[in-house]
This record gives C-alpha cells, sequence and structure tokens, in this order.
C-alpha cells in the first residue's frame, strides 16, 4: 500500500513537472519576485551586469527602443529618471530587446548613435538574444521594471508606465516610477505596484 | 474669364472631384470615450464582433490593416461587424487618423478611442491585455466566447478565430 502511494506521488510529482515545463513563456516576473542577474552589452562595448554597481539600493530597468514612437516619448523622461534617481541609488538600466531583423533601426549600431546623440548617462544594453525580456515577462516598449535590493539580489518593486500622460509629460498626473522610488527611500511598500499602457510590442525574432 | 482659363478651371474641379471620389467612400472617424466601447464589447447579440486596436504609428498594425479589411468584405453578408479602434491621440485625428482612413480607403468602422489614461482604460477593455499594439479582440456574447491575439494576425488566423468564437 505505501509502495503504491509511493508510486502514485512520484507519477503526480512528474506529471506536475512534465505539464509546468510545457508552460508558455508568457507571464515573467511578478512584483515581490527575485530576479536572475544577466550580463548584457552595452552601447560602449561593456558588458553591465547588475551585480556590478554594488552602489546601487536598486535600478530602474526600461524595456525601450530606438524606433517605437511611444519609446521615443519617453525618452526625456527616461533620462530625467535617471538624472533624479541615480544619485539616491537608483540608477536606469534600459534594455532594447528588439530583433533589428524585424525592426530595422533597433540594431546595435543604431544603439550607439542614438546614446551618443542624446548622451544618455546610462547603460543601454542589447537583449540580443531576448531571454532578458522574456524572464521579465515584457510585452512592449516603453516597459518599466523597479528593482530594489534585497541582501545580494533584487526583487521587483514595481512593474508598468513611467506615468499616466504619453502624450504631454507636464499634463500627467500620476508619476508611478517617482512616487515608487520615494516610496522605497522611505521604507514604504510601495502603493501602485502595477499599472498597464499602450506600448509597441516587442519585436520578437521570428521563428526559424 | 477667358475661354482657355475656364476650360482650366474646369479641368481643374473635375481632377479634384475625381480624387476625392475614392476618399468619399472611406468611413468617417468616430470619436469615443470608453464607456461606447464598453457597450460595443459587451452587446448581448449574435453578431461576431472583430475589434482591432491600432495607431497610425504602430508598423506591425499598419500591416496587418488589409487583413481586416479583407475579412469585412468576406464575412459582408453574415452577422460580423469589424470595428478599428485607434488609440492614436486625440490631437491627431485631423493630423494623422483622418488622412490615413482617407488614403486607404478604409471600409471597416473606425473609431477613435479619446482617454488619456491607458492604465484606466486597458483593463476596462480586458484584464488579460498588456497594452502593447496590435492587440485584437474576437467575440460573439450571445455564444459567450472571445479570444484575445496580442500580436498581429493574418487573414487565415482572423477567419478561424471568427469561426471558432461563432461555435454554439
Amino acid at each position: 500500500m505505501k509502495k503504491s502511494l509511493l508510486a502514485l506521488l512520484t507519477l503526480l510529482a512528474a506529471v506536475f513537472t512534465v505539464s509546468t515545463a510545457f508552460r508558455p513563456a508568457e507571464g515573467g516576473y511578478q512584483v515581490g519576485d527575485k530576479v536572475a542577474d544577466f550580463k548584457l552589452r552595452n552601447v560602449d562595448g561593456k558588458l553591465v551586469s547588475l551585480a556590478g554597481n554594488a552602489a546601487a539600493k536598486g535600478y530602474i530597468v526600461v524595456f525601450t527602443c530606438n524606433t517605437c514612437p511611444y519609446a521615443k516619448a519617453y525618452e526625456d523622461r527616461i533620462m530625467a529618471l535617471h538624472q533624479k534617481f541615480a544619485a539616491q541609488g537608483y540608477p536606469v538600466v534600459a534594455i532594447n530587446p528588439n530583433d533589428p531583423q524585424v525592426a530595422p533601426g533597433d540594431s546595435y549600431a543604431d544603439m550607439q548613435k542614438r546614446a551618443k546623440e542624446k548622451k544618455y548617462a546610462f547603460p543601454y544594453l542589447l537583449d540580443e538574444t531576448q531571454d532578458v525580456a522574456r524572464a521579465y515577462g515584457a510585452t512592449r516598449t516603453p516597459h518599466v521594471y523597479l528593482l530594489q535590493r534585497s541582501g545580494s539580489d533584487f526583487k521587483v518593486a514595481y512593474i508598468g508606465a513611467i506615468d499616466n500622460n504619453t502624450e504631454d509629460a507636464k499634463a500627467a498626473t500620476q508619476h508611478y516610477v517617482e512616487d515608487a522610488v520615494a516610496q522605497l527611500q522611505a521604507g514604504k511598500p510601495v502603493q501602485t505596484s502595477s499599472t498597464k499602457a499602450i506600448g509597441c510590442t516587442i519585436k520578437w525574432k521570428k521563428k526559424a | 474669364m477667358s475661354l482657355a482659363k475656364k476650360y482650366l478651371s474646369v479641368l481643374g474641379l473635375t481632377v479634384l472631384a475625381l480624387l476625392a471620389a475614392p476618399a468619399a467612400r472611406a468611413q468617417q472617424v468616430r470619436v469615443v470615450k470608453l464607456p461606447a466601447l464598453q457597450q460595443l464589447l459587451q452587446r448581448p447579440s449574435d453578431t461576431t464582433y472583430v475589434v482591432n486596436f491600432w495607431a497610425t504609428w504602430c508598423k506591425p498594425c499598419i500591416e496587418e490593416l488589409p487583413h481586416f479589411e479583407q475579412l469585412r468584405a468576406r464575412q459582408a453578408a453574415k452577422p460580423v461587424q469589424v470595428v478599428l479602434v485607434s488609440l492614436d491621440f486625440a490631437s491627431k485625428l485631423d493630423t494623422k487618423v483622418r488622412p490615413f482612413v482617407q488614403k486607404q480607403g478604409l471600409k471597416s468602422k473606425v473609431w477613435l478611442l479619446s482617454e488619456p489614461d491607458q492604465n484606466a482604460y486597458i483593463d476596462a477593455i480586458d484584464p488579460k491585455w498588456s497594452g502593447a499594439l496590435p492587440f485584437t479582440l474576437v467575440y460573439n456574447n450571445r455564444r459567450q466566447h472571445r479570444q484575445r491575439f496580442e500580436q498581429p494576425l493574418t487573414l487565415a488566423e482572423l477567419e478561424a478565430a471568427v469561426r471558432a468564437v461563432q461555435a454554439p
């Protein structure tokens, strides 16, 4: 009896493992999840990882790109976030997840050009395999993940939009990322920990 | 006015009229607020609705628009309604959206959702939508079937979705 119960449990465990293994890649990180570190190439040629900046209390990770009009609409606001929060321990890390085969204009060379023209003070990384975007569950540009340090790890504190008015920054009445960083700095929980926004779909590689 | 000038002005008007002709057949853009859109999404009739969310700035959206036009033409005799909901800013209605709709000669219904607060309306449209464009809902509320696609669709995929939600 005991043996058959054990066999049944083993079988159930196997079935469970198989069914979760074949779960589609959608979903990604939720608020509170610990993130895996990455190593992505910056526009200056160097590899950047979260662990590389020991002084960071967190990161404002932004999936963005050169070509999406909505990402462009937020470009100056992304630069302003870095300007304001890098010194407070929350620098911006911009990641371009787009496949340049699908989105010409989002190539590494184009990223370098854009970063130079606009004098980005933060890393602008190429997610060539798109593994990082997939792990995070990013779906669009721009798409923000605010990370908070927890020992040597980083946990997701906020997912979503930068503010609530794409067209006119001055008309925005909610500044989600700024408020979230301020709340983390004050040792408080993030009140609005996830929001949605219109954006361009990430240009995933076409299946061979 | 000389005869030659008269001829020229008549000719000019004729050319203008010819140019305007295909444009006149295109759809007018209806500007709506969220409640009107929600009403469309909840309409209880035995009609299959194909509601596509797009924008003139969204390249994959523009590339798939002809599939919705083809679907509309092929299903014209059936209870199938195609509505193309532009998420362009309302301020771009006259400079971008209307000229685009005219130029393409779109025959499907075109709406423009005039709501600035995306975080408020995305969940109201569909809680499973992340906000990425293009996004398409295919539904038949009488039959209680609904499919959602956060990706561009081919005509074949659209027709398969229409068949699926029309199933009893």
